[in-house]
């Protein structure tokens, strides 16, 4: 009698059922439609191949690699709103440090992610220790970064921007790391395109397989729940926004060797494309669900619109109108897909 | 009576002799005396604003007391944080605050105590162990759940705080604080968390059981003291308690009384 009742319980939960509680379901579907959208409008025959893929690859893997973290962030109820201009400031770090003070590119690029470290270091502390909103606290450091790379490259340069990091010996050897360009099949893909899918599987496995994963998910789910099982929510918040400002960082400096230069205002705005990956792939806004493969989604189709628009001939002004539309239909949809797959319950 | 006589020859798992507590010139407890036997449910019976939460505060190790002696399986407790309370095998269940909604089951059931495979500083979950204990303590509890993988959030309010219960019996409790377990649940819900009180006490936990109310006192408590103004005004045991006495002494008696008085006097009207 129970066993039969058992039984007939576990029947319910259909294969369809458990697609649908994948957070990142919804980003999915999207992607696909939105793909074969662009290929369909495609008038360079290009789209689906592997030249554009080359190509969306390259706009999505920088956004990728930051978005990702912004998720894990965001899973454990916390905004980096300094992630965008953090880029732009690791950029001017290390372009700086190679070119005004001389050192090497290695050397600058450890500098640079020890710095960003730290400034995700004080953001974690600033939201633990004041109990202010992350959203205030990271603002805030936001500006102070925009104000600061502006100012500080103007003093040392003279003019907005920052060049001739090419000169250092060591600049070649970095670039085949960060910023080269692998053939195949006669389409070159930039390197970053690696990263991303590393670390695409890296944090699915952290948030997935690992104690600490368990730990992100608790502290955006019930912070007191999590403190009263014993799990360390501040370390555990404070660690995430050490690790998103040093993924903007290496951004940053993949960014600085590919174009051999960077501009004051670069990375400035892009949080929100890390937000909107992010959010696409399933991440909900007030923590506690999520998926890092979500936000890869998430930061492909943005890579599909920045592409496939151009490809169909549209007028290019229209891609933030584009991704506005699409932020706000695949959240309604993630949010009608999880509604569903709980069931009526609670 | 010799139930009672055998009981007082055990060492108490915990036991307070004449503690008070005071936040600046307010007295929030005031000489309680208490005492907690292993494999048995005593209750702790207050109206709101009788000291309840201060009890637990301490007992849990938030609060130290102000005064008075606090022993822990004899010897005495000097607790700094929950966290020494909970190595002392003391655990405590909030009543909305023991599980994260949006998480599955089995990663609720070993929240801060994951069990770690192959190198364990590396923190790699031991999903598949995980997922097999979850099930079998829960069965075990008489939860069956078809699925560990589920959010905890569909689950009735009865069913999680009866996984908060099964998850600090399976982690080692000898002491179990329960916060109001009943209050923010329907008839139906109370009942399967009371049960689950019972299954802990059959595996020889010592159970708190703070409540406001006296018929889920009366179901499965062995020991009753009762909380007014910060004092313990009465005690009584299982063999010569009876409801009514529990509900007049909870509402301090003549405090009832009145209240009888005066409703009826607008009923009549």
């Amino acid at each position: 009698m129970t066993t039969a009742k058992s039984d007939e319980r576990i029947q319910r939960v259909s294969f369809v059922t458990k697609a649908l509680r994948r957070p990142e379901l919804g980003a999915l579907l999207g992607a696909l439609v939105i793909f074969t959208m662009f290929a369909v409008a495609d008038t360079t025959g290009q789209f689906a191949g592997l030249q554009g893929a080359a190509g969306w690859t390259h706009f999505a893997a920088p956004i990728g690699i930051v978005a990702i973290f912004v998720a894990l962030l965001m899973i454990a109820g916390e905004f980096d709103l300094s992630s965008g201009v953090m880029v732009g400031t690791a950029g001017l770090l290390a372009g700086n440090l190679i070119s005004e003070v001389g050192l090497g590119v290695w050397p600058s690029m450890i500098i640079t992610l020890v710095f960003a470290g730290l400034v995700g270091l004080a953001n974690g502390f600033l939201v633990i220790r004041t109990g202010l909103p992350s959203f205030i606290v990271t603002l805030a450091t936001f500006f102070v970064l925009k104000g600061v790379n502006l100012a500080v490259t103007k003093m040392l340069t003279g003019t907005v921007r920052v060049d001739g990091v090419d000169v250092a010996s060591d600049f070649e050897s970095a670039r085949s790391w960060f910023a080269t360009k692998i053939e195949i099949a006669g389409a070159s893909f930039q390197i970053s395109v690696v990263w991303w899918i590393g670390f695409t599987i890296f944090a699915t496995w952290l948030l997935t397989r690992t104690t600490f994963g368990n730990w992100i998910f608790a502290s955006g789910g019930d912070a007191n729940a999590a403190r009263n099982a014993g799990v360390p929510v501040a370390r555990t918040k404070i660690t995430l926004f050490v690790v998103t400002s040093m993924a903007a960082a290496l951004v940053g400096v993949m960014t600085l060797l590919e174009l051999r230069g960077m501009q004051a205002g670069q990375g400035v705005g892009q949080e929100f494309y890390y937000i909107i990956a992010a959010a696409v792939g399933g991440t909900l806004l007030t923590g506690g669900a999520g998926s890092a493969i979500g936000a890869s989604i998430g930061a492909a189709i943005m890579g599909f619109a920045a592409i496939g628009i151009p490809y169909a001939l549209w007028d290019q002004d229209w891609v933030s109108t584009f991704l506005g539309v699409i932020l706000f239909s695949a959240v309604l949809v993630n949010t009608w897909l999880s509604k569903r797959a709980k069931g009526a319950r609670k | 009576m010799s139930a009672k006589s055998s009981t007082e020859k055990l060492t108490p798992a915990l036991e307070l002799k004449g503690v008070g507590k005071s936040f600046g010139n307010v007295v929030a407890l005031r000489d309680v005396d208490l005492a907690v036997y292993p494999g048995q449910v005593t209750c702790v019976l207050g109206d709101n604003g009788a000291g309840k939460s201060t009890l637990i505060k301490i007992l849990s190790g938030v609060h130290k007391q102000s005064e008075g002696e606090f022993n822990v399986a004899g010897a005495p407790a000097d607790f700094n944080s929950p966290r020494d309370a909970m190595a002392k095998g003391i655990a405590t269940v909030f009543q909305d605050l023991a599980t994260v909604p949006l998480m599955s089951v089995w990663r609720n059931f070993f929240l801060g105590n994951e069990p770690k495979k192959w190198w364990k500083p590396l923190g790699i979950l031991d999903i598949a162990k995980a997922k097999k204990v979850a099930k079998e303590q829960l069965l075990e509890m008489g939860i069956d759940l078809r699925d560990t993988n589920q959010a905890i959030g569909t689950l009735s309010g009865g069913e999680r705080q009866a996984v908060a219960i099964a998850r600090a019996v399976y982690f080692g409790a000898n002491v179990l604080i329960l916060d109001e377990p009943t209050s923010a649940l329907g008839v139906r819900q109370s009942g399967i968390v009371l049960k689950y009180i019972l299954a802990a006490r059959e595996r020889g936990v010592a159970v708190i059981f703070i409540t406001h109310n006296p018929h889920h006192a009366n179901l499965v408590g062995d020991h009753f003291f009762l909380l007014n103004r910060g004092r313990m005004i009465a005690s009584f045991e299982r063999e010569t308690v009876v409801l009514d006495e529990l509900i007049q002494a909870m509402a301090g008696g003549s405090e009832l009384d009145t209240l009888t008085h005066e409703i009826n006097i607008i009923r009549n009207d």
